[in-house]
């Protein structure tokens, strides 16, 4: 159900599915998937006599499939799996096969909202995307790095333009790669093509490319930067001026770069993930001050506080919080707030949740095998055998927590002010 | 003597070559010193006392008795030498000799280490040798060709997105004939264990994977594969001396595993992408240490043999020997790990070659030799015969060999001697002797 | 003569390890300035523990691999590097020089021992000047660079010697060997000898590296 304002916000608990025991025709249950209202927990089921079908709270989807893979729930609730039917792929979503199947589909994208699903496709040896089955007007000898517009309305991957024989040196040189977006290539070829992104309005598209195998630069809607870096990274759209932001490598140290003007010094041993907040005034990265050791850097400055790994960043909508998690050899997860670290250090970590409103920050974490949440900084007084990401009510008052006590799936609404 | 005595037509080398002009040469050679060499190189050309007691080290020089031009210092005075001492004013011939060697006799593989007394890193030399001729375009074809797939498909086999699960789901399906039950879960979230593999396994190795598979499954363990890029390991740049794309290549790999929240990466029998993940690829990026931990295949099946999690039901007959890949053993210290599976595998004795351990020769098509192609294929066959020699003393039949690139390497070996050996990868072994569920 | 002498038992020898100290102590400085700089990602690995353990492992004779591999060799530099460093620094001359000069006085070799390990050196320097000479494999390698480090280790101890033994004229023979030592004492910062101040550098990276990242020993 949709959206998150007309989920049941009533504090309290509610047991979902008392139990995930496999029905009778199951031969075996996969990994289960809980959906974002938290009604309902869906697996896929491999059955005794052959085929697969997806369970909900228990309850098998009417239509058995070949194959199925890739469960996952559309942000507006809907259950969709990419399954094979008399030898094509195809998407099922809540148990209906699309119309079109394919040689191939794989990679499901969902907008924002989840009312519009994208995915790839491969039909003859040619690639593409698909919009709701619908596929492009032109596919292409290769398609990879999909990405769909936030509205859904627009879909684009990085494509090959020109055959390359075996080995060709010069084919390779001459540059076979562009960015096709809706099916539409851009005029520009390049060497290569790396992460296409679209601008908040679906209208625009930057992407890291490369001229020659040295010349690293950023393209906007197949316009490349007048300059050339030794590298650059991920470019990402500033949502308020439309500008386009990504680190660039310049003699050897890592900065950031706005519309190929440097904002921060190129000083960091490393320079990443940057994210910019809704009203576009402060930009956070993950950088490494030195070699070897990693923090955040908020508007250039970096935070006091280093580990060895730093991941998952994460800015508030109007850049009031900035949260994101380190850890040393994968394991002792530190929760990292506004530059400082959280009590509390853990065996796994997820990324952490900003409330809309309200700066409240939840984190999904893990010890010895049992699953939490920190919010705010506070451990969740109640642990889970398995509990997913948390959702933050619209106003930012309610946490909704679905996770899986022993084998029963259940439904919780928390104040966040007593979580 | 020397290299100019024995130059191969390569095409992307002469292409390469014939676009230089010695301002050009220059100009990009002081780049890249300056720019990006330091402290350790210049160290090793001022320190580096003559004195050839590294000679003794090199496959090549050993297989080329009588030509010291195979010397690990003798390859460095064929080429760094020469350009730190002219600043880098040397025409494109000598580019093309320079090239053909770096990236052909020699394979990064550090034994030399073992015997120079200073310490110096001739495979780094080499290496600094070989960003330079990217720098400057000159690259063997197919080793060039393996770098452009990687940028392009994240894999070093031209693989497609679709043909990469494809061929999991595929192998997924052949397995539950065998194994009912049997699973390659893939993008599963939280799980112990992200197994990766190098291009190569979907491409034509599929069998590698089925084997995986099945141990994974009857040993119980809670892994994932990834459904997109990152799953190949392979580093074809980190040899071509294309860093930002070794670096690339490392990022995405380990994002995915981080994605993933998964503990650990395990990966198959590699030697070279294992390189890349702890050693080169990593401390481009800035990580000390790969950011998740990585553990290679004879590792892993260690753990699981301790745990007790692999059960066979019968040994494989040996006598063996076994191959110690220079990058999991004089680059890891996994030498009495590969030892200890191999006594649980086999029934038999393991007949050592010598040396053995970490001072064992390499296979000569490590350090991305073997991936120039066949323009060069005699120059690592005939450039160890002491290798050839070492396999026949043995007197075996099978040759324990748990990497790509050593499989491809004494293949060849073994084919042009004649020596009638069998290769084994462990999981070979482990998959044809372990119990399996009742047919 | 005797102003010759006061010449270079005077300013030039305090000239002399002038230079030697002070530019060790500056390509040191320099050198590790460089390495912080452009080689952070190998710097970030040195190891107090594993230097140590791969220099105490090559320093002792045949243990490492590449020892074994050479043993005429290693026999001649081992006996070299030790006598070339004792007899200097213990020889009865010298250390009567230290004493008139700074008063410093401390334990001596024997002469006739001193004499026997200069010969050692010589005949140190005669092998590693034959390999150069008959052994392709050095041979191939040999820069002028290298002679050079041969010819300035070699001619103290030669002139020392023949000073010692009275060959030839005394008085210009002991003025060449001051000079010769001297030379070496300042060509050390500068020529392939500056192998005394970075060898234990390069071997520590390499142990660090091998103990560190390659969980492997490098001997
Ligand atoms: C500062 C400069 C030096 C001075 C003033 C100096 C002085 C002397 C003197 C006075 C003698 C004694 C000659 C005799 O017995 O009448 C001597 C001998 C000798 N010195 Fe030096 N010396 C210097 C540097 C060096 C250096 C740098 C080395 C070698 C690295 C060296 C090696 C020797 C040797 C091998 C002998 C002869 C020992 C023997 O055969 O018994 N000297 N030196
Ligand atoms: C104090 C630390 C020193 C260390 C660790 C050291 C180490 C070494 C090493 C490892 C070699 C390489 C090859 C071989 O073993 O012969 C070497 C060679 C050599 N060393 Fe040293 N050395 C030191 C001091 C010196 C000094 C003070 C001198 C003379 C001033 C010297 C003169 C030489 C010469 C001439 C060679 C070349 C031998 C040849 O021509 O093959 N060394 N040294
Ligand atoms: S092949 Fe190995 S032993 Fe030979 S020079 Fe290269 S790194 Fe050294
Ligand atoms: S052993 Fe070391 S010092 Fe001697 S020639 Fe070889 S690299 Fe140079």
């Amino acid at each position: 159900m949709h959206p998150p304002t007309l989920w049941n916000w009533e504090p309290g608990q509610r047991v979902i599915l008392s139990s995930m025991k496999a029905p009778e025709a199951s031969a075996w249950v996969e990994e289960p998937y809980a959906s974002p209202d938290g009604e309902s927990l869906a697996a896929l089921t491999t059955l005794t006599e052959g085929g697969c079908t997806a369970l909900v709270n228990g309850e098998p989807w009417e239509n058995t499939f070949e194959k199925g893979w890739h469960l996952r729930f559309s942000p507006d609730g809907r259950l969709t799996a990419v399954v094979q039917q008399d030898g094509m792929w195809t998407l099922a979503v809540d148990g209906e096969a699309w119309e079109e199947s394919y040689d191939y589909l794989w990679g499901t994208q969902f907008s924002t909202e989840g009312d519009v699903i994208a995915a790839c496709i491969q039909n003859g040896g040619e690639y593409g995307l698909c919009l709701e089955g619908t596929p492009w007007e032109t596919l292409f000898e290769n398609a990879n790095q999909p990405t769909l517009s936030a509205d859904g309305q627009s879909s684009a991957a990085v494509v090959q333009l020109a055959s390359l024989k075996p080995a060709d040196l010069d084919g390779f040189a001459a540059g076979v790669f562009g960015v096709a977006v809706d099916g539409q290539a851009w005029d520009a070829n390049f060497l290569n093509v790396w992460t296409p992104t679209f601008d908040p309005a679906g209208k625009r598209v930057a992407a890291q490319v490369r001229t020659t195998l040295y010349d690293y630069s950023i393209a906007v809607d197949g316009q490349k930067w007048a300059n050339d870096y030794g590298c650059v990274w991920e470019p990402r759209f500033n949502p308020a001026s439309g500008s386009v932001v990504a680190p660039v490598r310049v003699a050897g140290a890592w900065g950031l770069a706005q519309d190929d003007q440097i904002i921060w010094e190129p000083k960091f041993a490393q320079c990443w993930q940057q994210v910019i907040s809704q009203d576009g005034k402060n930009i956070a990265a993950i950088v490494a001050p030195q070699f070897g050791t990693f923090t955040v850097a908020v508007n250039g400055k970096p935070w006091g506080i280093t580990l060895p790994v730093v991941t998952d960043l994460v800015i508030g909508r109007q850049g009031e919080v900035v949260a994101a998690l380190g850890n040393t050899d994968n394991r002792d997860w530190r929760i990292m707030v506004d530059g400082k670290f959280w009590d509390g250090s853990w065996d796994m970590a997820w990324q952490p949740v900003i409330s809309a409103n309200g700066g409240h920050v939840a984190v999904k974490v893990e010890k010895a095998g049992r699953q939490t949440l920190v919010v705010n900084g506070r451990v969740y007084p109640r642990e889970f055998t398995k509990v997913w990401e948390p959702t933050f009510s619209p106003d930012g008052t309610k946490m909704l927590i679905r996770a899986l006590d022993k084998d029963a799936f259940l439904r919780i609404v928390a104040e966040v002010g007593r979580a | 003597m020397g290299i100019t005595e024995r130059l191969i037509e390569d095409v992307g080398i002469r292409r390469g070559v014939s676009r230089l002009t010695p301002e050009k040469i220059e100009k990009i050679v002081n780049a890249v010193l300056k720019g990006e060499t330091g402290a350790r190189l210049k160290t090793y050309a001022e320190t580096c006392m003559r004195c050839g007691l590294c000679a003794e080290a090199c496959h090549f020089a050993l297989s080329h008795p009588d030509d010291p031009s195979y010397t690990p210092a003798g390859k460095v005075h064929q080429t760094m030498s020469v350009l730190l001492d002219k600043k880098g004013r040397v025409d494109p011939d000598f580019v093309y000799g320079m090239a053909q060697l770096a990236y052909t006799e020699c394979n990064l593989c550090r034994r030399c280490v073992h015997l120079c007394p200073i310490g110096i890193d001739t495979a780094y030399i080499m290496s600094t040798v070989r960003r330079i001729c990217h720098k400057l375009g000159v690259t063997p074809q197919y080793m060039q060709d393996t770098a452009h797939s990687h940028a392009s498909t994240f894999n070093q086999m031209w693989v497609k997105d679709d043909e990469w699960t494809d061929s999991l789901i595929w192998q997924e399906d052949e397995a539950r004939e065998e194994f009912p039950g049997l699973r390659i879960p893939l993008d599963k979230e939280g799980s112990d264990i992200y197994y990766s593999v190098i291009a190569p396994e979907p491409k034509f190795r599929t069998q590698l994977i089925y084997q995986a598979a099945a141990i994974m499954h009857m040993a119980g363990v809670d892994w994932t594969m990834p459904a997109s890029t990152g799953w190949d390991n392979s580093d074809m740049c980190m040899f071509s001396g294309d860093f930002e794309m070794m670096g690339r290549l490392k990022r995405q790999h380990f994002e995915s595993a981080q994605k993933l929240k998964v503990k650990r990466i395990v990966m198959g029998e590699c030697g070279h992408a294992f390189r890349s993940v702890y050693d080169t690829g990593n401390r481009w990026l800035g990580w000390r240490h790969h950011p998740v931990p990585v553990i290679h295949a004879v590792e892993f099946y260690w753990e699981l043999i301790q745990e007790g999690r692999i059960k066979l039901a019968k040994k494989f007959p040996g006598p063996v020997t076994i191959q110690d890949p220079c990058n999991i053993v004089r680059g890891r210290g996994l030498q009495e790990k590969l030892r200890e599976v191999t006594r649980f595998l086999v029934d038999g004795d393991i007949i050592e070659m010598h040396p053995n351990r970490e001072h064992n020769f390499c296979c000569a098509a490590g350090g991305g030799v073997i991936n120039c192609g066949p323009p060069f294929k005699n120059v690592r066959v005939d450039g160890n015969t002491v290798k050839a020699e070492q396999l026949r003393a043995t007197g075996v039949k099978t040759v324990i060999t748990p990497c790509h690139n050593c499989h491809g390497g004494l293949h060849d070996i073994i084919h042009h001697h004649k020596l009638g050996m069998d290769l084994k990868f462990l999981s070979d072994i482990i998959y044809e002797c372990m119990e399996k569920p009742e047919a | 003569m005797n102003a010759a002498y006061e010449f270079v038992t005077g300013p030039l020898a305090w000239f002399a390890w002038g230079i030697f100290i002070l530019g060790a102590a500056w390509r040191l400085y320099s050198m590790y300035q460089l390495a912080k700089k452009k080689d952070a990602s190998s710097w970030a690995f040195m190891d107090l523990g594993f230097s140590l353990r791969s220099i105490v492992n090559w320093l002792i004779p045949f243990n490492a691999l590449g020892w074994r591999k050479s043993p005429v060799m290693t026999v001649a530099t081992f006996a070299f590097h030790i006598c070339l460093i004792l007899v200097p620094v213990f020889l009865v001359a010298h250390v009567v020089l230290w004493t008139e000069f700074f008063g410093i006085s401390y334990a001596t070799l024997p002469d006739s021992v001193a004499d026997a390990m200069t010969l050692v050196v010589l005949a140190a320097c005669l092998i590693f000047a034959g390999r150069r000479l008959t052994q392709k494999e050095v041979a191939y390698i040999t820069t002028g660079k290298d002679w050079l480090a041969l010819v300035i280790v070699t001619l103290p101890f030669l002139t020392g010697f023949l000073a010692y033994h009275q060959i030839f004229d005394y008085q210009v023979m002991i003025i060449a060997h001051i000079v010769a030592g001297e030379i070496m004492l300042a060509a050390i910062p500068f020529t392939r000898l500056s192998h005394m101040v970075f060898a234990a550098f390069t071997r520590a990276y390499m142990g660090s590296e091998f103990g560190g990242v390659r969980h492997a020993r490098d001997w």
